[in-house]
């Protein structure tokens, strides 16, 4: 004889976590939060974060962020350090593939909602997606100040010399600003941002991006967030302008010039090339190439 | 006589000039007895004055409540930069306003160095820090005046780009007070500046501050158990007890001729030599 629960797991498709994980009221709570966010662009607003199926440093804010803005029809990538393919960003895209039976993609073209580690696609986005950032650090201040109470005065009265030390020192000691990711920025000049660890070669494409830009700070529960065309202004001196990394040679398998190049090792001897950090957009390179080869050819 | 004894310096009489900060019936008391009772001062612009008195008579307590970072329970603060600026009553305007006269016309002298430098940020970048604050961005400008102070104030050029938490402690009190004048503040507030540290280098850091003081035209508070600093720095003098201001005057006046019994004690309690 069948137990009322076999009969109804035979007749109902299976379904055992709420759609995105979250449950509906949890996801409310951190949409409103978001909201906030979009209204105080650069401001950090304190959000009761979930405990979730994965350690705190593995992308928990992201990841609560991704669950509760994505819908049905929404198509989802994950990038970690510009890759599709490494174990992080495999996991957290089968996680929502499990969790909400949505379309998952490796390209940036197709995705609706990107989530991401370390990189901004070095394909320009569109005003119909949105890019969710893993943040482990949201305080820019806490270099200079470690009282969380300090800190929040200086957001409130916004006294922001002091982060300017942080550039003095580099300068000091290396001659120039070699902070080279998570590089302060001024958000439509009012708030100054972490923008998580992504590269300061990212920083320029957060200025006036098509794209809605959302961070999630699991451990520390802080959402900030970047509506579309905001100002967003890298931190310097003026004689010392801001400037992003540059690379001898291109990409040693595309070509690319205009890309963030990875250093990797290939052999014992310390032998290295320089490749595409962002995966989908050296195999785009790689194809155009090709295609262009084979109409000349 | 006692007149005369009683009355200000003439440079600072002189009708056309406000007072920079005035207390008027300023009072904190954490408990009876602990603070400090109503205090009336004037403090005109390039006036030093002491505050003396033993230890728990509210001394620092008044010092902090003067520089705008202890509110009081009675009373105000009013400062008036200059002339054509209006008066400010510091516990009054906003915060922000304060928090913004405080960094560009106050300076704060802490009794451990430590306690007003940053210990992982070179000497250059600690002093650095106060012009970044209130507006600078340029950084060969900002080096070039760290390296200016630091010379004014006895450290070594070769000394810039050192942690602060390798320098002895006279030298982080002299970073201290470099850091703190860098701004060029009209008002600074001292706490015991001398304590501490031993009797030779006490000897350079007085003389040191005695001149930074003229030449700049500083307004001082200072604070100090020491009679030796009041008699050598302060126009003025402040004896407390017990949270209450028990004699006031010329320095030379009330140490020479202490009308007080507590002032007399004190006074006789100094070693004579």
């Amino acid at each position: 004889m069948q137990s009322f629960n076999q009969i109804v797991s035979a007749t109902e498709p299976e379904q055992d976590y709420n759609f995105g994980y979250l449950d509906e009221q949890t996801k409310r709570m951190i949409r409103r939060a978001i909201l906030k966010g979009v209204a105080l662009p650069g401001y950090q607003v304190a959000f009761g974060g979930r405990e979730m199926p994965m350690p705190y440093g593995w992308g928990t804010g992201g990841i609560m962020l991704s669950a509760s803005i994505l819908g049905q029809d929404d198509v989802f990538k994950v990038i970690d350090q510009g890759a599709d393919d490494t174990t992080n960003a495999v996991s957290i895209r089968q996680f929502f593939a499990k969790v909400c039976h949505l379309e998952t993609t490796t390209e940036t073209a197709k995705a609706s909602v990107i989530q991401t580690r370390h990189r901004i696609p070095e394909q320009p986005l569109r005003n119909d997606q949105i890019l969710v950032f893993q943040v482990p650090i949201p305080e820019p201040l806490r270099f200079i100040e470690p009282r969380e109470t300090e800190t929040k005065k200086m957001h409130s009265l916004g006294e922001y010399g002091s982060m300017q030390v942080k550039l003095y020192e580099d300068i000091v000691k290396y001659g120039y600003i070699a902070t080279s990711y998570a590089y302060p920025v001024m958000v439509h000049g009012r708030y100054l941002m972490d923008p998580s660890p992504i590269p300061k070669f990212d920083n320029p494409k957060m200025h006036q991006s098509n794209a809605l830009m959302l961070f999630g700070a699991g451990r520390e529960k802080r959402i900030y967030c970047i509506p579309p065309y905001t100002d967003v202004a890298s931190l310097d001196f003026e004689d010392h302008p801001f400037s992003i990394q540059q690379w001898q040679a291109p990409c040693s398998l595309c070509g690319s010039e205009t890309s963030f190049l990875d250093e990797v090792l290939i052999d014992d001897q310390g032998q290295r090339m320089f490749v595409c950090s962002d995966t989908d957009y050296c195999q785009g390179q790689l194809a155009k190439n090709a295609a262009e080869e084979a109409l000349h050819g | 006589m006692d007149n005369l004894a009683q009355a200000l310096p003439a440079q600072f009489n002189d009708p056309a000039e406000a007072p920079l900060l005035r207390a008027e019936g300023l009072s904190k008391l954490y408990a009876p007895g602990k603070g400090f009772e109503p205090v009336n001062l004037n403090l005109f612009p390039g006036e030093v004055l002491a505050i003396v008195g033993e230890s728990g008579s509210g001394k620092t307590t008044l010092l902090k409540t003067l520089s705008g970072r202890l509110e009081p329970q009675q009373g105000e603060v009013i400062y008036q930069g200059n002339s054509q600026m209006p008066a400010a009553s510091l516990y009054q305007i906003s915060e922000a306003a304060r928090r913004q006269l405080m960094r560009a016309d106050f300076g704060i002298v802490h009794q451990h160095p430590m306690d007003g430098l940053r210990p992982r940020i070179s000497a250059g970048g600690n002093i650095g820090e106060r012009l970044m604050e209130v507006g600078a961005r340029n950084y060969a400008d900002i080096r070039r005046q760290a390296l200016n102070w630091l010379t004014a104030v006895e450290i070594g050029a070769d000394r810039i780009d050192d942690l602060p938490i390798t320098f002895s402690g006279g030298m982080q009190q002299r970073l201290q007070i470099a850091r703190n004048l860098v701004t060029h503040p009209k008002l600074v507030f001292m706490d015991e500046p001398t304590g501490g540290l031993d009797v030779s280098v006490q000897a350079r850091l007085l003389d040191l501050i005695r001149n930074l003081v003229t030449e700049l035209n500083l307004a001082v508070v200072i604070v100090t158990h020491d009679l030796a600093v009041a008699r050598l720095l302060a126009h003025r003098i402040m004896v407390m007890k017990q949270g209450q201001v028990v004699e006031t005057g010329l320095t030379d006046r009330v140490l020479d001729d202490p009308q007080h019994a507590y002032t007399q004690l004190l006074v006789s309690s100094v070693l004579q030599q």
